[in-house]
């Protein structure tokens, strides 16, 4: 069974259509890319799978839990990290993940303990107490990975986690992503617009454009197909004609969201 | 560096819909305790309004004589009104809350949690309860400091307490429809302002019904604060109220305002 399956998934805002015609495969345990410039439909589809924007019946499936008929059965296996920096400033870290332990209906008798086991394993713990409003950027993501994971979900779902982030946070936050993916073959699907990083990272990528999947495959298998010293860069332009910088939003709101926000949360 | 477990035990999510709820609501409650706990500089510079409405408006009124209120001083007339304006005020913006958790990514976090839409907005509505609740509180202590003849009685002052809650989870039902409307904290704040002293001034908070005009006591009539200061002034200061129908008027009017939020959530999401 597949973690993630979409077929002919199409989702329009108004006219305009953000993901055409999607077919998707996630396998268990897998760090699964969706690549592409902003406005390529990359977070639409996302959205869509962990049930935030309405799905036909049948077109996605998590572990084969039908994301429009059973909403709270495939929340319960995902969890979810947006791309802005999204941590309650006025409350502690621990007290920001202990939240999401409760929502996940965590029992009381192993709350406390889950909650520092999941802040230990994003380098939280010391500061743990501290409210939200005195960490980093790095920090406020690392928090966010751990509300996400303190229900053990099955599959992880990280809209852009790097957006906004200094290199030496972002090298961070990936380190715990992978960690956490060795230590519990958790299937992760992310989303990014950075080519080292879904390369260093990912096991299968797949490049988006205009709402449609152009090329999906290895990082490996995708640079093949185009030459020997191949680029993602350069598979996404012989696929696409475009680059990953373009932006086909016509607008980076969510972008400027998230700047905001860093700046908000020091 | 340690690891969390590999898979969630199947237990944790086996609660039924009814304990679900109630669970999601407690957890908004408590968040919103812990916030007032971290800070609590909003309880007293809120607590000034009040004041100087009992203090000011109430203290001159009851000297004018000017508002007939039978054989009961106008400020313990008013203490009742001002209770109820504290907790209309601290409620009615919470749709500002929801829509700078829009744009800070934290609705889309809570929504991606097995929580349904209704609970959630029960949740926000009752956390609102629970601010207003300790506001109510301030306010009652500076009414009995200024002499205000307070019931004592513990019953009657806990259903004083669940009347602010449930008054208060409907005000704040309002505002995050009018949010899930208008999708912006700036027409959120001119809307919010632009309905919160209407509310107050066709109630029955300054003034006795019977002094309105007509049209105004229909409005009066169809305004979920009247029943609020109804049942807030029999209880507090024993004035002849319609206590059963003013609860279920208020039980009624959150019930439906948990219900329409919640329809309009998903527009905030989007």
């Amino acid at each position: 069974m597949n973690a993630v399956s979409c077929t002919g998934v199409r989702h329009s805002f108004g006219r305009t259509v953000a993901v055409d015609d999607l077919d998707l495969e996630v396998a268990p345990g897998e760090v699964f890319g969706l690549l592409g410039p902003n406005g390529a439909g990359k977070t639409t589809t996302i959205r869509m799978i962990t049930t935030l924007l309405p799905a036909p019946p049948g077109a996605i499936r998590v572990f084969g839990t039908d994301v429009a008929r059973e909403k709270l059965a495939v929340r319960r296996l995902v969890g979810y990290v947006p791309q802005q920096l999204s941590a309650d400033a006025t409350l502690t870290g621990r007290e920001n993940v202990a939240l999401f332990a409760r929502l996940f209906d965590v029992p009381r008798a192993a709350r406390a303990e889950q909650v520092g086991s999941v802040l230990d394993a994003v380098g939280l713990l010391e500061v743990a107490d501290r409210q939200a409003a005195t960490y980093s950027g790095g920090m406020i993501r690392r928090l966010e990975l751990a509300q996400a994971l303190v229900s053990t979900p099955r599959l992880l779902v990280l809209d852009e986690p790097t957006i906004g982030l200094d290199p030496i946070a972002r090298a961070g936050v990936w380190e715990r992503i992978g960690q956490v993916r060795a230590d519990t073959g958790m299937t992760v699907l992310v989303t990014t617009h950075h080519m080292a990083e879904a390369e260093q990272n990912c096991d299968r990528i797949a490049l988006m454009h205009r709402g449609r999947i152009t090329a999906i495959g290895s990082p490996a298998e995708l640079r093949a197909e185009v030459g020997e010293h191949a680029s993602l860069e350069d598979v996404f332009r012989a696929r696409t004609g475009g680059d990953l910088t373009e932006d086909t939003s016509k607008g980076i709101r969510d972008v400027r969201a998230t700047r905001r926000t860093a700046r908000r949360l020091g | 560096m340690s690891a969390p477990p590999a898979a969630p035990p199947a237990a944790w999510g086996d609660r039924v819909l009814p304990r679900l709820f109630v669970s999601r609501v407690a957890t908004m409650c408590l968040v919103e305790l812990q916030k007032l706990r971290h800070d609590r500089s909003e309880l007293v510079t809120r607590a000034i309004q009040p004041a100087l409405w009992l203090l000011v408006f109430g203290e001159t009124f009851t000297r004018l004589r000017v508002i007939p209120t039978g054989s009961l001083p106008y400020l313990d007339y008013l203490a009742p009104g001002i209770l109820a304006q504290s907790a209309l005020f601290v409620s009615i913006f919470y749709g500002i809350q929801i829509i700078w958790e829009r744009d800070a990514g934290v609705l889309s976090k809570l929504l991606v949690t097995p929580t349904p839409r209704a609970a959630l907005v029960a949740g926000k509505a009752f956390a609102a309860g629970v601010r207003a609740v300790l506001q109510a509180l301030v306010v009652l202590v500076l009414s009995a400091l200024l002499g205000v003849g307070l019931t004592a009685n513990p019953l009657r002052l806990l259903t004083v307490l669940l009347v602010v809650v449930v008054g208060s989870a409907f005000f704040c039902c309002l505002s995050i429809t009018i949010a899930g409307l208008v999708l912006t904290r700036e027409r959120l704040m001119g809307i919010g302002q632009a309905i919160t002293m209407p509310l107050f001034f066709a109630s029955n908070a300054l003034y006795p019904v019977q002094l309105m005009p007509g049209w105004l006591q229909v409005i009066n009539h169809v305004n979920p604060l009247s029943y609020e200061v109804d049942a807030l002034r029999g209880l507090l200061i024993g004035t002849p109220a319609t206590l059963p129908l003013d609860l279920a008027v208020l039980v009624g009017a959150a019930a439906l305002g948990v219900g329409v939020a919640a329809a309009l959530l998903p527009r905030l999401a989007r």
